[in-house]
């Protein structure tokens, strides 16, 4: 699928031979073909399967997109940069907010009602569209502003700055004031009405018109999921990634740590806004507890689960943790026991997670990545091979 | 005037409170240079287990409920608390972080948060604690030992002091100064200096290094405790052992680690009251309900302007 082998994470010498590719433009068409297929696919299963609303197990299949949305997204921060950020529900509940204000009054503005408007791919759902773009964008914004002090700090302490992020967000949030439900009372408000915030505080925003559909959560996730795949592969990836092995070697071969470790920060946030938007027209509410640690923690596990920097691993992390607990429903109790337990053996027994550095398709057997065989007399024996991790 | 002094008495009171969890945290952070998320979890032990020993023990010994014991039901009470929480402390250290000694710190990190969420998971079965908020026995009468007067005519001012704030303060300020002598002038508080300073010398001069983390361990887990214990008589009704305002309290104390300069004995203290003090004052003052905002937004202010801590010496980075 792409044009790079895939060797170990550290191996940045083949970044030159990505950036040097005679065909930029080439580059652009193996992005696009996945992404056109996922939409095509993502299309399909929109009209193929029931709605949501109407199936269980549809409903669990959209969440379990928009969830490996967050997760995915959140593996650049902690498993391509080597960050540790455990402020990730903020970013998406800070997503799920812009977006649902945009849609929520912007509907209220242009149609006189807070309801869905205009059929799939209809008005309303371009309203949805441009409200999760813009909740990215916000979001990204905010990520900005919390990578600069990743700038400074290091390890734990950039873990209680992301912690206290997320912190902040939810007491802001609900500080804000009460809905506007009347179309009428929006039209003619002032400075007053609008200050603070109406935003429904420590209840929540609800009444946000259900716009998520399997369509765009799938369409959105093969988006992530390439640009995730292509930023790994890509000169900026691989410079990420030297940046979590060694700060400073990264350093001394010319990576610029600072501008690597906040791009991570606002392109996480970004894909997190989004999913926030993804998942607040999905439950047609948002509330400032999503933004607390709790969240957060779902999310760092399913990363650690995965295995750092492993798009695939991640993946089947985020859909095992997400599936196993609907099957547990009557365990719900020993749901989080079961969590704890997992994490912390998974620390003791295999710290590198399901896949390690990894993806699955490493586990399989391929000519390119083969290495001549070691001879008894071959002093090449005792190097390691490009496919061992290095730690 | 009377509400600035009283808003005072209470941050004193608070305040000595963190600067106790603090200790835990700076210590063990001193040592294996990790956060050590179950620290809060140890407090919520602290407090849930006074409050089931207190529940068993008071009938068994034959005093109500609702009356208060004479004091010494009290002081066993605390001591049996420390004495579990150490020793679930010790269990945590030697089960969960001792294998991972020589891990990258991330992986340490981690396992702390992995265990922090099976404590609280684990106390919220029905056959440990519950999932509910339960009352405290009364341990203390909630009498006001003194009450002074100042100011004359229109402006005349009351300030309270409340037996529960005095026997806080108290408590928790003989307790530092336990841990103070042990750390600064004993055999065992050199060691454990020495270790937090180099490991690996420490070991060359004959330190054994595991019974001094372990030691370590022990001594915050009964600050821990003992915290725990004097959160329940200040705040009798108990949250379940899950809630955001344990793991809120767990964190603004580390925060006071980390403005005192984190490793730093000393300095966990002054983090405590500081601490404290902005966030009594800040919400006195300005608004109530932004009140662990000021705490985080100091943090993030001092960790920008000097990151090493009030009291912290700047370290450099090794390559």
């Amino acid at each position: 699928m792409s044009h790079s082998s895939p060797e170990t994470n550290a191996d940045i010498s083949n970044a030159e031979a990505m950036t040097s590719m005679p065909s930029r433009f080439g580059n652009a068409w193996t992005a696009l073909i996945p992404i056109a297929i996922g939409i095509a696919i993502a299309m399909l299963l929109h009209f193929l399967l029931p709605s949501p609303q109407k199936n269980y197990y549809v409903k669990v299949a959209q969440i379990t997109g928009i969830v490996i949305v967050l997760a995915v997204s959140l593996n650049i921060v902690n498993g391509m940069t080597g960050q540790f950020s455990i402020g990730h529900a903020g970013f998406m509940t800070l997503g799920g907010y812009m977006s649902a204000t945009i849609t929520y009054y912007g509907s209220m503005l242009l149609w006189g009602s807070t309801a869905k408007h205009g059929g799939f791919l209809g008005s309303g759902e371009w309203l949805f569209a441009a409200s999760c773009l813009a909740g990215g964008l916000f979001a990204a914004v905010a990520g900005y502003v919390v990578g600069l002090p990743s700038l400074r700090l290091r390890g734990d302490y950039l873990a209680i700055v992301t912690l206290g992020f997320g912190e902040i967000i939810r007491v802001v949030l609900q500080q804000t004031a009460k809905v506007i439900e009347d179309p009428d009372v929006l039209a003619n408000a002032g400075v007053a009405e609008l200050v603070p915030p109406p935003l429904g505080g420590s209840l929540g925003f609800s009444g946000i018109p259900k716009y998520t559909s399997l369509f765009w959560v799938y369409a959105i996730l093969t988006a992530t999921l390439v640009v995730a795949w292509r930023l790994k592969s890509s000169s900026i990836g691989r410079a990420m990634i030297s940046v979590r092995e060694d700060e400073i070697a990264a350093q001394a071969m010319g990576v610029n740590i600072a501008r690597k470790k906040v791009m991570a920060f606002v392109i996480a946030a970004f894909f997190a806004g989004i999913g926030g938007g993804l998942f607040a027209h999905s439950t047609g509410a948002v509330s400032p507890k999503d933004a607390g640690f709790q969240q957060s923690f779902d999310f760092v596990i399913m990363t650690v689960l995965g295995g750092r920097g492993s798009i695939s691993g991640v993946t089947i992390a985020a859909i095992l943790l997400t599936v196993l607990p609907e099957l547990l429903r009557d365990f719900e109790q020993y749901r989080l026991i079961i969590y704890a337990l997992l994490l912390v053996i998974m620390m003791l027994v295999r710290p590198q997670g399901l896949l390690g550095i990894h993806e699955i398709w490493d586990l399989w057997p391929r000519r390119r990545a083969t290495v001549p065989a070691p001879t008894a007399t071959s002093s090449v024996a005792s190097l390691p091979t490009p496919s061992q991790e290095l730690k | 005037m009377s509400d600035f002094a009283q808003t005072l008495i209470t941050a004193i009171a608070i305040g000595s409170l963190y600067a106790l969890i603090a200790l835990g945290y700076t210590m063990v952070y001193g040592i294996l240079k990790f956060i050590n998320f179950a620290h809060s979890d140890i407090v919520v032990l602290g407090a849930w287990s006074s409050y089931s020993l207190a529940v068993k023990l008071m009938p068994a010994l034959g005093y109500s409920l609702d009356a208060v014991p004479p004091i010494w039901v009290s002081v066993v009470i605390l001591i049996a608390a420390m004495v579990f929480c150490g020793a679930i402390g010790f269990s945590i250290e030697r089960l969960a972080y001792r294998p991972l000694r020589r891990a990258p710190r991330l992986n340490v990190l981690i396992t702390a948060i992995g265990v922090s969420l099976l404590l609280q998971n684990v106390g919220q079965l029905s056959f440990v604690f519950g999932a509910s908020p339960q009352d405290m026995p009364p341990l203390l009468s909630d009498r006001t030992l003194t009450t002074i007067t100042f100011g004359e005519g229109e402006s005349v001012h009351q300030l309270v002091i409340g037996l529960v704030d005095v026997v806080i303060f108290a408590t928790a300020t003989s307790l530092m100064l336990i841990m103070q002598y042990l750390v600064f002038h004993t055999k065992l508080g050199v060691a454990m200096r020495a270790v937090s300073f180099n490991t690996e010398t420490a070991a060359l001069m004959g330190i054994h290094v595991d019974r001094v983390v372990s030691f370590t361990f022990v001594l915050g887990s009964t600050l821990a405790a003992a915290a725990g214990f004097l959160i329940v008589m200040k705040y009798p009704s108990i949250s379940q052992p899950a809630h955001t305002i344990w793991v809120l309290l767990g964190l603004k104390a580390f925060v006071a680690a980390v403005i005192g300069g984190i490793g730093n004995v000393r300095g966990a203290v002054l983090g405590g009251f500081v601490i404290a003090f902005v966030e009594q004052f800040g919400a006195f003052y300005i608004s109530s309900s932004y009140r662990d905002v000021y705490v985080f937004a100091l943090l993030i202010l001092i960790l920008l302007v000097k990151p090493s801590g009030l009291l912290g010496s700047p370290l450099r980075e090794k390559v």
